[in-house]
């Protein structure tokens, strides 16, 4: 039997710009743009649905532009949606319609995210520690000895040397940065996890670490992730099912390994022989 | 300028003075004690209003001037300190003002005074719920040392979102293995805001707590009142490990009238060059040396 979704979600929209009756019908792959020719507006994300299960690593890849970063920020509430709903569990209510304060605590609770840049998810001049702290304060931890225990564990679980968990982030190379923004995402043991293009810019031995260590993760801790990346072998290495996105709408979904093999999409096609 | 002959002049129609019982006009102050209603509505919370000018310059204590002009009556017996001292130039300009454009009497002895109007001190006796405590506050937004945006902290307070305040307490911790904040303590007022409670010592802060009396606080420059109403609980933020303190005194006591309970400023004799030390509260200080009976 199927397991209920995590998480769900119906028509995301966002559009930046102050749009117009036409911008949804007038953008997407079929118009090769996601630029409104009315009103100029930019389609950033169009009526995106999907589910996410328990335990399950979901893909999202795409070109640059596509979108892919602001379907993430819509999930975890960093950007507001102009249309759509998200549900979380198997709860009624959509989420998008709560308060500020709600929607923080739903995503202190229940999510992780590590961003593309690890200048949006670190605060650069705040100890490691500090940076992992924040999270376990906000979830009303108080003791300062039980909360350096939890930033050692997960620094270890990390590979960064715990004794390194006073000194900031602004001291770390780029690999050590996004582990220690994965320590932070999962301080408060999510059952959601984002990663947006977490080895971008890294060399290929770090990649690959980093990589690894995302797997171990994700079979230790029971997460359902959603990878974002526009290489097809992080998609590869970490998803069983990806959506492929082109000018903001999905072109394209299902299980990994089928459209690595049989891309149907001409655009999903395209990308496979681009990147074998 | 005396009340009575300001009162004699209004009754000849001159009108050579022309302002009123306690200089603001009964509109400013209506405005000012309809604020003050709010913040006590709300403690912790701080209620922006129309800051008036005065004859002392902002920042010079013009938020709790117009807060103790708001409040006064002529029977009102007011004591004004600056850091604990009666007798400093500002306290007195203070008073001074006040009595001329109000009349009331003034005292030195924290228990006979109705009001107090205070900077960076509450005086050491306990006070009552028939006293009123007005303190003078710089700089009113808590947050400001974490938040530089106005709508930030606002947006901060509004939903309770004060990770980053207890992140700096716990940045603090680990780089000096103590809170080193001195004075400006933050505190939590009422389980809900977090709240700066002015320039005061660690030392006061407990005083702020459960108390009979009622705290009224008015930045002038920033335009914000806040209170804390009688018997509200306010705990200055600390960690199940490392706990707030108050300055720690020990082995020293007042020169002047021995006292070892009392906040002490420390001061560097001329003559010896050794450190000694005497009562911040100047009034407390008189009445334990027996100058005032
Ligand atoms: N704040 C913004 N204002 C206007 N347009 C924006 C804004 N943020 C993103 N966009 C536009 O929305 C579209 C989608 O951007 P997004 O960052 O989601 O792409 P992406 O798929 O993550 O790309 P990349 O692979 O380069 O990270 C782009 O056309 C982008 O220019
Ligand atoms: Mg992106
Ligand atoms: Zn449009």
């Amino acid at each position: 039997m199927m397991s209920l979704p995590v998480m769900k979600a119906e028509g995301l929209t966002k559009i930046y710009g102050i749009g117009c009756p036409v911008c949804r019908e007038s953008t997407g792959p079929g118009y090769e743009t996601n630029i409104c020719r009315e009103c100029g507006a930019v389609v950033a994300c169009g009526d995106i649905s999907f589910e996410l299960y328990p335990d399950e690593v979901l893909g999202i890849v795409g070109e640059s532009g596509s979108g892919k970063s602001t379907l993430v920020k819509l999930l975890y509430f960093d950007s507001e949606a102009t249309h759509g709903a998200i549900y979380i569990n198997d709860s009624a209510d959509n989420v998008l319609s709560l308060s500020p304060f709600q929607k923080r605590r739903i995503r202190n609770s229940r999510m992780g995210m590590v961003y593309q840049n690890p200048h949006y998810g670190l605060r650069m001049e705040v100890t490691s520690g500090g940076n992992i702290s924040e999270r376990l304060i906000m979830a009303g931890w108080r003791n300062i000895a039980a909360m350096r225990a939890r930033a050692s564990y997960l620094l270890r679980k990390t590979e960064i040397p715990v004794l390194r968990i006073d000194e900031p982030p602004a001291n770390f190379s780029g690999g050590e940065q996004q582990r220690v923004q994965i320590s932070k995402a999962l301080s408060n043991n999510p059952s959601i996890l984002f990663l947006d293009e977490v080895t971008t810019g890294l060399d290929l031995s770090v990649q690959a670490r980093v990589l690894d260590l995302i797997r171990a993760l994700q079979s230790n801790l029971h997460l359902s992730v959603i990878v974002v990346s526009h290489d097809l072998g992080v998609i590869r290495l970490l998803t069983t099912r990806t959506m492929v996105m082109k000018y903001g709408r999905v072109v394209e979904s299902g299980l990994t390994d089928q459209i690595l093999e049989d891309p149907q999409h001409h655009y999903t096609q395209l990308l496979v022989s681009s990147q074998l | 300028m005396k009340l009575d002959n300001y009162m004699k002049r209004k009754e000849s129609r001159q009108k050579a003075v022309e302002y009123n019982f306690a200089f603001l006009d009964e509109s400013a102050k209506k405005e000012i004690r309809r604020k003050i209603l709010k913040a006590v509505a709300v403690p912790g919370y701080q209620v922006p209003f129309a800051s008036r000018e005065l004859p002392i310059a902002k920042g010079w204590g013009t938020g709790g001037l117009q807060i103790t002009l708001s409040i006064i009556g002529s029977g009102d017996v007011l004591k004004v300190i600056d850091q604990g001292c009666d007798g400093s130039v500002n306290a007195v300009n203070i008073k001074k003002f006040i009595g001329r454009v109000t009349g009331v009497k003034t005292t030195t002895v924290t228990r006979e005074a109705t009001i107090i109007q205070t900077r960076h001190r509450i005086p050491e006796e306990r006070m009552s719920e028939d006293q009123i405590l007005v303190l003078q506050v710089p700089f009113p937004e808590a947050l400001r040392m974490v938040e530089p945006s106005e709508l930030e902290t606002r947006r901060m307070h509004g939903e309770a979102d004060y990770s980053r305040m207890w992140l700096y307490l716990y940045e603090d911790i680990v780089r000096y293995s103590e809170i080193s904040i001195g004075a400006r303590y933050p505190v939590t007022v009422n389980g809900r805001y977090i709240m700066d409670p002015s320039p005061i010592p660690r030392w006061d802060i407990p005083k702020l707590n459960m108390a009979d009396t009622i705290y009224i606080f008015g930045a002038g420059r920033e335009k914000r009142i806040y209170a804390v109403p009688p018997h509200t609980k306010v705990e200055p933020l600390e960690f199940e490990d490392f706990k707030f303190r108050v300055e720690d005194f020990t082995g020293a006591a007042c020169r002047r009238c021995g006292s070892a309970d009392t906040f002490l400023d420390e001061i560097i004799d001329e003559v010896s060059g050794r450190r000694i030390y005497q009562c911040s509260d100047t009034g407390q200080c008189d009445l334990s040396n027996g100058k005032i009976s």
